[in-house]
């Protein structure tokens, strides 16, 4: 199978947001990027997809220079080569996609794998757009993946509020990994050193212009640390009182 | 300037179809918005045996509802329902399209957006009408942040985070409804769910409820979660977990709260025993109220909880839910 996975750099989890200068966009002088960590599950699912069909996984990254280290630490985890579209310019989730999507419209990929999102702008967007893109079948916020490579078609599961949906696509298709799909590899040392050979190919990126601005960015109103009410359960009929009659929300 | 508001429905059952909350939610932003702007609202209603709850938006202040009711629609469809909401924003001249940030709403609206070449912006916290207008408010970094967003394209999409946007009862008025057709084919259908599972029924869903009771790591084990169920069962309310207790395989990936799992803002947020790391903080700290029981007084959930107690989860845990019982008549 001919897989490709959309891998994407973000700030850590960890961070602390601080406006930056520009007042639009966070402030990344002392952040930490990372493997967006929704995309671990879709290099996993891919990897398994190969270990399983044969095959090879390309990683495909649209940023600037330090998007080649998110492409390198993918490599770490196995996979064959990597693809680094190098743009500047930020963008939003439909030029991000268009970008991507001109990338691989001559790819003949059989599945194209992407995070459910990316924990930066949380727009759960980006997959999808390319698939409706490319006119490709997609699932999105996948947990579980049953390829048939002879029916040429896939089984995902994916999750909705209260369930899941099973959902049927025929091949070429895209997918989003949501967390739960698998356990993502810890890249080994061997891995670690093997991806340091592994090809990555830089193109540069289609123009694609975005469709939407950011106007300004904020910090949402810090919430006021609220009242201790005690410290053993002789508190409870108080909390009851509190949430019954001030925040009347029971 | 017209805005068409996709009112989700559960949109399988020929007989028993209902109107999820989020319907509403998005027919009032509309029609309220579409006032301001001094433009037009309408609703879009599609899925199998839809047809007969259309009229109900019109309790909710919407006058027209368009629908498409089609056998095939019944289980959800990608692609199919793409076309179908692209084909009736065009025929309808819609400039702008709500949708609930479902998952439903999440997976069609990025390919409608694509269709009708409009930009999209996503999981809308607030929507202001400004200069003729609208400026969306929504949160990045897992809610660590705000941006105001901006459409530039002709056409835009809106998705409106479920549970943010108010919705009063309904007046009892009735919609004049509209059946649209578009023609569909078996290739419209290459993203096609087969089966729809529901899980845990008796509770609500964790990005739907109006209360969540969350356990973390402090409680020692999966185990220790029927004190957790027993209050949330009395409440009503979803249970979550945080991140820490889902890493150690207590709980489901799908009740995971927090930057990794659901972003929620519910009424009240409970959370029980969880210390409150900045990854789990942003995913629930835009819950209206918080109620924080941890037995480390220097717990960062409390710097965020508006009503505190410092003591073990096991000692208060009973004693609250036995108490909200008395209040609730459940007695």
């Amino acid at each position: 199978m001919k897989l490709f996975v959309c891998v994407n750099q973000v700030p850590d989890t960890e961070t602390k947001v601080k406006v930056g200068q520009d007042g639009k966009t966070i402030d990344r002088s002392e952040i930490n990027l990372i493997l967006n960590p929704y995309d671990e599950f879709a290099i996993e699912a891919a990897l398994q997809l190969k270990d399983k069909f044969g095959g090879e996984v390309t990683y495909v990254s649209a940023g600037g220079d330090s998007h080649k280290e998110v492409i390198r630490k993918s490599l770490a985890m196995g996979g064959d080569k990597g693809i680094h579209i190098k743009t500047d310019s930020a963008g939003d989730s439909y030029s991000t996609a268009a970008i991507l999507a001109s990338a691989l419209k001559d790819s003949g990929a059989d599945i194209i794998f992407f995070g459910k999102q990316s924990i930066d702008y949380d727009d759960s967007a980006v997959g999808t757009m390319v698939a409706e893109m490319l006119g490709l079948p997609s699932a999105s916020v996948v947990v579980k993946i049953d390829a048939d490579e002879g029916a040429k078609k896939v089984i995902c599961e994916r999750e909705v509020e209260g369930g899941k949906e099973t959902v049927e696509l025929s091949l070429p298709c895209v997918i989003t990994a949501q967390k739960g799909l698998n356990e993502p590899r810890y890249p080994s040392l061997k891995g670690i050193m093997a991806a340091k050979s592994k090809p990555i190919q830089e193109i540069s990126a289609a123009p694609a212009e975005p469709l939407t601005e950011v106007i300004g960015m904020r910090k949402p109103a810090a919430k006021q640390g609220g009242r201790i009410l005690g410290t053993d359960k002789s508190a409870v009929p108080e909390l009851v009182r509190l949430l019954h009659e001030e925040a009347k929300v029971i | 300037m017209k805005i068409i508001a996709f009112a989700e429905s559960t949109h399988g059952s020929e007989t028993g179809s209902r109107f999820k909350k989020v319907a509403f939610e998005a027919v009032q932003a509309a029609v309220r918005l579409a006032a301001e702007l001094g433009g037009e609202a309408e609703a879009l209603v599609i899925g199998n045996g839809v047809r007969n709850i259309a009229a109900e938006l019109g309790g909710y202040g919407m006058k027209k509802v368009y629908v498409v009711d089609d056998k095939r629609l019944g289980l959800y469809s990608s692609t199919a329902y793409a076309k179908v909401v692209a084909k009736a924003a065009g025929d309808l001249a819609a400039d702008v399209v709500f949708f609930p940030a479902t998952a439903l709403g999440k997976d069609l609206a990025p390919r409608v957006a694509v269709k009708l070449k409009a930009g999209l912006a996503a999981d809308c916290v607030a929507l202001k009408a400004e200069n003729g207008t609208l400026t969306a408010t929504r949160p990045v970094y897992a809610g660590k942040g705000l941006i105001d967003v901006r459409i530039n394209s002709a056409k835009k999409v809106f998705t409106l985070r479920p549970n943010v946007f108010s919705t009063s009862a309904t007046n009892g008025s009735a919609a004049a409804v509209e059946d649209l057709s578009v023609s569909l084919e078996e290739a419209d259908f290459s993203s096609r769910v087969t089966a729809l599972t529901v899980a845990k029924a008796g509770r609500p869903d964790l990005t739907e409820a109006d209360i969540i009771v969350s356990g973390g790591r402090g409680l020692g084990g999966p185990e220790h979660f029927d004190i957790v169920e027993r209050l949330a069962d009395v409440l009503g309310a979803a249970v979550g977990a945080s991140r820490a207790a889902v890493d150690a395989g207590w709980r489901p990936h799908e009740d995971q709260v927090g930057q990794t799992g659901k972003t929620v803002s519910p009424s009240l947020y409970v959370a029980v025993a969880i210390s409150g790391a900045i990854q789990h903080l942003a995913g629930m700290s835009s819950s209206k109220y918080i109620v924080a029981i941890n037995k480390d007084k220097e717990a960062p959930i409390f710097q965020i909880a508006d009503y505190g107690i410092v003591a073990d989860a096991f000692e208060v845990l009973p004693e609250l839910t036995s108490e909200l019982k008395k209040a609730l008549g459940k007695d």
